[in-house]
Parts: C-alpha cells; sequence; structure tokens
C-alpha cells in the first residue's frame, strides 16, 4: 500500500498526487514513469512521474481523468492509500548539454516534460519551454516550468488564455526566426507528438517524444506496450519511453491504443452510472456460476 | 499381479472446455494407496535419478501405500518445497514416470498424480505451528524473483537459518506461475497456499519491487546488507517472428495474453477491470507447439472462441508441450494445424486482424536442435479466418538487472552465465538460475537450478569462500 499524503486538483480534471515511495524516491529519474494499480479488481496503468524527494522519502504523479481507472484514483483523497505503485520504469532521459533545447508540454504531458526540463537546465542548456492544454483552467505547471526554462511560450486552443493556438505553432515560429535548436523533447497527445516530429523533419532537428502506449507489466515481459519504431517492434517500458521522433510510426500507436475502447467505454459507464448491485458479471465462466 | 495405471479424475470436455476450473479432480485416498501398490520398489531407482530435484520417489510412494500420508509428503519436501506445483505442471513424462520400469510393461507409475495428491493432502492438515525453525546464522539473502527458482531458492536457504527476503516485481507472488499458468492448470489458490505455507517457514516477500530499476544489486549488498543474492527473474520479452501485420489490432504475444487473463483476471471483466479482445464466436489461432500455446489457446476456447486452432511449423512429434496437455487440448475441440506456419497478418482495413496467410511445411534435414527442419511446399499458401492470433514462439533475455549490475556477465543472446552445478555468477556473492540463464525452459528446471544455488548460497555463507 502507497500513502497518499497529498492530493490536489492542478486544473479540472487533473490531479496531483504526492505518494509516499521512499523506494521509488531514490532512484527516480527523469523521463521515468510508474505503473499503479488502485484496487484489488484494478487495471494496471502507467503514469508520469512530475518529481522526487528523496529526502522526504515521496513522488508527486498527476492524473488526469480518462477512463474509469484514473476517474477513481483522481476520487482519492489525502490519506487514501493506493494498492501497487511500482517504478521508476522506463530508461531516463539523456541528459546532457546540448545547447538550445525546446521542451514542449501538451495537456498533461507537461508533468511528464517538467522533469526533464529541469535536468536539462541543470546541464547548463538554454531551455525554451513550451506549454499547452485546450483552455486556461487546464494550464499546469506553468510556474514550475516558468523556473527551469529560459523563454516560456504558453498557448491555449481556444484562446481563453495566453496565445491562441497550438504548441507547434510556438516551435513553427521559432524555427521560422531563425532560433538555432540542438534538441526538441515533446511530450503530450499523439497527435502533437506526430505534428512536432514532421515539422522538425526537414528541419533535421533531434526530436525526442515519450509514448504512452497501452501497458501491463511495465518490465519488459509482456510485450503489450510495443510500438513501430523504423518497421520493428520495440518496448516502450525496456526500451522507451523516450524514442526519437523520426522513427516512430503513430498510426500503429494511435491504432494499438485504441484497441480497448469499447470495454475502456462500457467500464467507465458502468463506473459512472450503476451501483455495486447492478454490475452485471460477465465473461463465460462467470456465467457458468464462477469459478475462483 | 499387474494393477493397471489409475486414471486421473477430470472434469468432462464438454464443460470444462467453457470454464476455468481446474480440469484434474485429484485422487482420493483409496485411488492414491491402489496406484501406490502399482509401484516395483527399484533398488536403483531412475525416477529419482531423472528428477531435476531429486525426489525420493519410491520412498514417498511407499509411505502412501503404508497410508501415512503427511510423512509421505514430509519425504517429498526434503527435496521439493511446492509439490503442489510440480504435481500439476512438472512434465513427468520427460522426468521421473520416463524413468519408471513399470512404462517398459505398459504405462509407468502415476508419480506426478500421487505428488499431488500428497501435496493437497499435506495442504489441507498440515499445523503452520508445528514447522521447526533452524537456527538463525545471522545472513540475510535476496532472492529475485519469485517464479519457480525464486520460490525453490527461498524454501531451501529459509531451512538453513538465513534471512530471506523475496523481491517480486509484480503485484502477486509467484512469477510465471502466477502470469502465465492458467487457473484450468493450476489454480491460483494453490500457489497461494504454497507461498503461505513458506511465510509460515519465516521467508519475507516484497511485491512492486524491480530489482535494477527500484533497486539495484549494488545497492541491496551496499546499502541493504545482503550477503548473497540469487537471481531468477525468469525469461523476458516475448519474441515476434517478424512478419507483415504483426502490428495489427488482435495479435497478441501468448505473454501478454496469458497475463491479461491470469494475473489480470481478464476473463472475469468488467468485474475486473483489465479488458481483452471480445474472443465470443472468434477464430482465434496460437502460433507455437509449446505449453504457453497450449494454455493460450485452451484459455481462448473458455472465453468462448468459435474455431481454436494451433498452428505449429512442425508435426505434433516435435511439439514440445507436455503430453497430457495435448491429450486435453485434443479431447476439448482444439484444432491442430501442424507443419503450418502463418507468413502474413490481413488486416480488415481498420487495424484489426482479419485472417492470416499460411504455408503447409514438410520436414527435411535435421537442424541445429536435432530436430527436422521444416521447410515451406511451395505453392501450398492459403488464408485463414482469423480475429486474434496469438504469439507462442518464445522470448528473449529480458535486460534490466543485466544493464544495471556491473560485472555480471552475459552470452550472446544476453541471458546471465551461471556454473551449471553451483549457480555462481561472474559476481562474487550473485547466484542466477532458471530461465533468465537458460532460456525458456519448465517449472522444475528452473526449480532444479533453484536447488543447486541454495546449496551453494549455504556454502558460501558458511565459508566465505568463492
Amino acid at each position: 500500500m502507497f500513502k497518499i499524503i497529498l492530493a490536489e486538483f492542478l486544473a479540472p480534471g487533473i490531479k496531483r498526487f504526492i505518494l509516499q515511495a521512499p523506494r521509488i524516491a531514490r532512484r527516480h529519474k527523469p523521463g521515468q514513469f510508474v505503473i499503479v494499480r488502485v484496487y484489488e479488481e484494478g487495471e494496471r496503468i502507467p503514469l508520469t512521474i512530475e518529481r522526487a524527494d528523496p529526502e522526504r522519502d515521496t513522488i508527486s504523479i498527476v492524473v488526469q481523468s480518462v477512463g474509469k481507472t484514473t476517474h477513481l484514483l483522481n476520487s482519492l483523497e489525502t490519506g487514501d492509500s493506493i494498492l501497487d505503485v511500482v517504478g521508476p520504469l522506463g530508461k531516463p532521459s539523456e541528459i546532457a548539454k546540448y545547447g538550445t533545447v525546446v521542451i514542449m508540454g501538451g495537456g498533461v504531458g507537461t508533468a511528464m516534460a517538467y522533469p526533464t526540463a529541469a535536468a536539462l537546465k541543470q546541464a547548463g542548456n538554454r531551455v525554451i519551454a513550451i506549454v499547452g492544454a485546450r483552455s486556461k483552467e487546464l494550464v499546469i505547471l506553468e510556474r514550475e516550468m516558468g523556473e527551469v526554462s529560459d523563454v516560456l511560450l504558453v498557448t491555449t486552443d481556444d484562446g481563453s488564455y495566453a496565445d491562441k493556438g497550438f504548441v507547434t505553432d510556438k516551435l513553427r515560429q521559432l524555427i521560422r526566426n531563425g532560433t538555432r535548436i540542438d534538441l526538441v523533447l515533446a511530450v503530450g497527445p499523439i497527435p502533437m507528438m506526430k505534428a512536432v516530429a514532421e515539422m522538425t523533419r526537414p528541419e533535421r532537428i533531434r526530436t525526442v517524444v515519450s509514448l504512452n502506449p497501452i501497458m501491463i507489466d511495465g518490465t519488459g515481459m509482456c510485450g503489450g506496450c510495443r510500438v513501430l519504431i523504423d518497421g520493428k517492434s520495440e518496448f516502450a517500458c525496456v526500451d522507451g519511453p523516450e524514442f526519437d521522433a523520426q522513427r516512430v510510426n503513430f498510426e500503429v500507436l494511435v491504432q494499438r491504443n485504441a484497441m480497448y475502447r469499447a470495454a475502456e467505454k462500457r467500464s467507465l459507464d458502468d463506473y459512472q452510472h450503476k451501483t455495486a448491485a447492478e454490475l452485471e458479471p460477465a465473461g463465460v465462466c462467470a456465467r457458468e456460476g464462477g469459478t475462483r | 499381479m499387474k494393477l493397471p495405471r489409475q486414471h486421473m479424475p477430470e472434469q468432462p470436455p464438454g464443460r470444462r472446455a467453457t470454464c476455468f476450473t481446474e480440469v484434474n479432480l485429484g485422487y482420493s485416498p483409496e485411488l492414491a494407496r491402489q496406484e501406490a501398490l502399482r509401484c516395483l520398489e527399484c533398488a536403483k531407482p531412475t525416477c529419482t535419478d531423472t528428477c531435476p530435484v531429486g525426489v525420493k520417489v519410491k520412498e514417498f510412494v511407499q509411505l502412501i501405500v503404508a497410508g501415512d500420508f503427511m510423512a509421505a509428503a514430509a519425504k517429498i519436501r526434503e527435496d521439493n518445497v511446492l509439490p503442489a506445483i510440480t504435481g500439476r505442471v512438472c512434465p513427468q513424462e520427460d522426468h521421473c514416470e520416463g524413468g519408471c520400469l513399470l512404462k517398459k510393461r505398459g504405462e509407468s507409475l502415476g508419480i506426478g498424480y500421487l505428488e499431488r495428491f500428497v501435496a493437497d493432502y499435506e495442504q489441507k492438515h498440515f499445523d503452520p505451528a508445528k514447522i521447526v525453525h533452524a537456527p538463525p546464522t545471522g545472513k540475510k539473502v535476496a532472492i529475485v524473483g519469485s517464479g519457480p527458482s525464486g520460490l525453490t531458492a527461498a524454501g531451501e536457504l529459509v531451512q538453513k537459518g538465513h534471512v530471506v527476503h523475496v523481491f517480486e516485481a509484480l503485484h502477486e507472488i509467484g512469477g510465471v506461475l502466477v502470469y502465465g499458468i492458467p487457473e484450468f492448470r493450476l489454480p491460483k489458490q494453490i500457489i497461494r497456499e504454497q507461498v503461505d505455507y513458506m511465510r509460515a517457514m519465516g521467508v519475507e516477500f516484497e511485491t512492486d519491487v524491480v530489482v535494477g530499476r527500484t533497486i539495484t544489486i549494488d545497492e541491496l549488498f551496499a546499502e541493504e546488507g545482503y550477503d548473497a543474492i540469487f537471481i531468477g527473474t525468469g525469461a523476458g520479452a516475448p519474441q515476434f517472428m517478424g512478419i507483415p501485420g504483426e502490428q495489427l489490432n488482435g495479435v497478441y504475444s501468448a505473454n501478454e495474453f496469458l497475463t491479461r487473463i491470469n494475473l489480470m483476471h481478464s476473463y472475469e471483466f468488467p468485474r475486473y477491470d483489465q479488458p481483452l479482445a471480445d474472443l465470443r464466436g472468434k477464430d482465434v489461432a496460437v502460433i507455437g507447439g509449446g505449453n504457453t500455446a497450449l494454455d493460450a489457446i485452451r484459455s481462448a476456447l473458455r472465453l468462448g472462441a468459435g474455431k481454436a486452432y494451433v498452428i505449429y511449423r512442425r508435426s505434433e512429434a516435435e511439439m514440445p508441450a507436455r503430453a497430457e496437455e495435448v491429450k486435453h487440448a485434443r479431447e476439448e475441440g482444439i484444432d491442430f494445424q501442424m507443419l503450418t506456419a502463418p507468413v502474413e497478418f490481413l488486416s480488415n482495413g481498420a487495424g484489426w486482424l482479419m485472417a492470416a496467410r499460411c504455408v503447409r511445411m514438410e520436414l527435411g534435414e535435421p537442424d541445429n536442435s536435432g530436430r527436422r527442419r521444416p521447410v515451406p511446399i511451395p505453392g501450398s499458401e492459403f488464408e485463414l479466418p482469423l480475429s486474434v492470433a496469438v504469439m507462442a514462439i518464445g522470448t528473449s533475455a529480458n535486460p534490466i538487472i543485466q544493464s544495471t549490475t556491473p560485472g555480471l556477465s552475459t552470452n550472446k543472446q544476453g541471458y546471465i552465465e551461471a556454473n551449471a552445478t553451483t549457480q555462481k555468477t561472474a559476481r562474487r556473492g550473485v547466484f542466477a538460475g532458471g530461465d533468465i540463464v537458460t532460456g525458456s525452459a519448465t517449472v522444475i528446471l528452473a526449480m532444479g537450478a533453484g536447488r543447486r544455488a541454495a546449496k551453494a548460497i549455504d556454502e558460501y555463507l558458511a565459508t566465505g569462500a568463492w
């Protein structure tokens, strides 16, 4: 059991949890993630580590309500516990002195980009951060990103805050203005990461994306998180989650992430609209009267 | 007097093919004693010689004849700390029963069935308070991975008086026994009971720790004060064939398919949250011929698959699966497409698998493994309509520990190199065994490695000599 020291909403539907997780706190490096299982019947899902505090034995994760598991997670409060938290998983970001780096966070992806931005700043890079969200209330970690960057650019899709547009509009401006860019890191929705890859390809700017495929064990055992990299299967949990954006097949990622859409919708509908007593058992065995 | 082998009572195939309850129901005490009476009491028992952990078969079988089932269980436990598990999943025909003299005259003694009976009897009657604890040695051993090799090493070492702490990456104890082997062959309750027995012996367990990520081997020595470490992390990432269409939705690795079903209870969706593709009425194939392949396809059948195929590129004689599983699968209606291999997976146009283009094979000259090499027959290609395909063609080495532990040596495939007798690695104080050393093998071979490692660790802790 992993105790929630503090739970707070950063934005509507986006919550930050500070968790007691001493082993993970000691080992975490930017770019890594955890897998959580909220309760006994729960699924395993990967989540971003926003930061770690080894002195307090804590890590923080940022969760956006999307499906049943994230809604359930975001209903938890300070003092509650999460059944399983395992990590830190994945290869850490490659931290080096590149020169000028552009860190792009789309929506809740900003939480994953933040620790890497901080580490790249610390390593002596000039950091240009671009943070975007759909609208004003969904902009997260603006202050934190500001603290670890030399330039902070903010966009909202609807123009309700800062500049109207997408994070890619800002990147395009930087490129057009002739800004020298040595590395781009983009973390966010798949269409955003794909658009970034297409924008930097003709410019030959080294571009890294952090991928978020469906994942189960997270240790390189099951192969569920396989992504197509240069036409070959790689596993995001042990070979990633960061990959060279130009080598990623984003179409396959979109297709595979949609694999359980119907089941996910059903789980969320049941969670939001049915009482426990109304939930029907399903599956062949359950029809036969249960097996466990 | 020639007694026939006592049959294992089973659920009828028609019922069990729709349900995850265990296929074999187990001997009654009467059946067990009748079967035990068949033992020839050989002067030189080949059953023990062929057992990877050296179970004293003749002695425990005689205790069954005498009706002292608890003493029989204790006799097995001298060499095997997981009898209820090996009694169910061991390929006995390759080991104890394969060496049985009775086989020459007909059918071998039902050693696996007897072991299972004794273990289940013990579980119902044992008293944790009666477990004798060895005097503490003050030494600490970390076991990395709670699969068959790790559990065996842990059970052996705790009986020597060492502090034994098992780290498991997943949220349940048991490794492949939990995520890989389905309920109908090895009920989770059996694993829980065997693990509880180990807890009663004094073994400590910690879940949600990925050694190499959550903590390193170096830190286990330096910060947590372990005196020796056993690595039994099992097989790694699943292999794919590299044919077109493998990225389609509906194409699974066997590890993912079985992990969803077994560890995550997808077969109980939506009571459990982790989903699986809806298999009801769908045509499903598994590619491969081992136990994993049969576990996957028999699970698919139980989840309502329409047609359920095993596609294997060699012939049935070369199938590595346990004989009883092949028999059970046939009875349940699995369609075996032998000497066949997929060459491409075809899309329905929306990213989902629709069919496999397959080719028929014939057996040519023997290959490196000594088995006749399958060769495609020109012009034999055909399309097999499929909604789900499960790749069960093997695994490759998981790199996490090797890449975070200086001084471990690995072979070309990335598996950890360990001495075949002592399981010692190139790194002082570190031992390794099971699939992370050998590549995919069986539960009992991993247990054999765990047992050898335990013996060597105990000696190392006593003498300090490497």
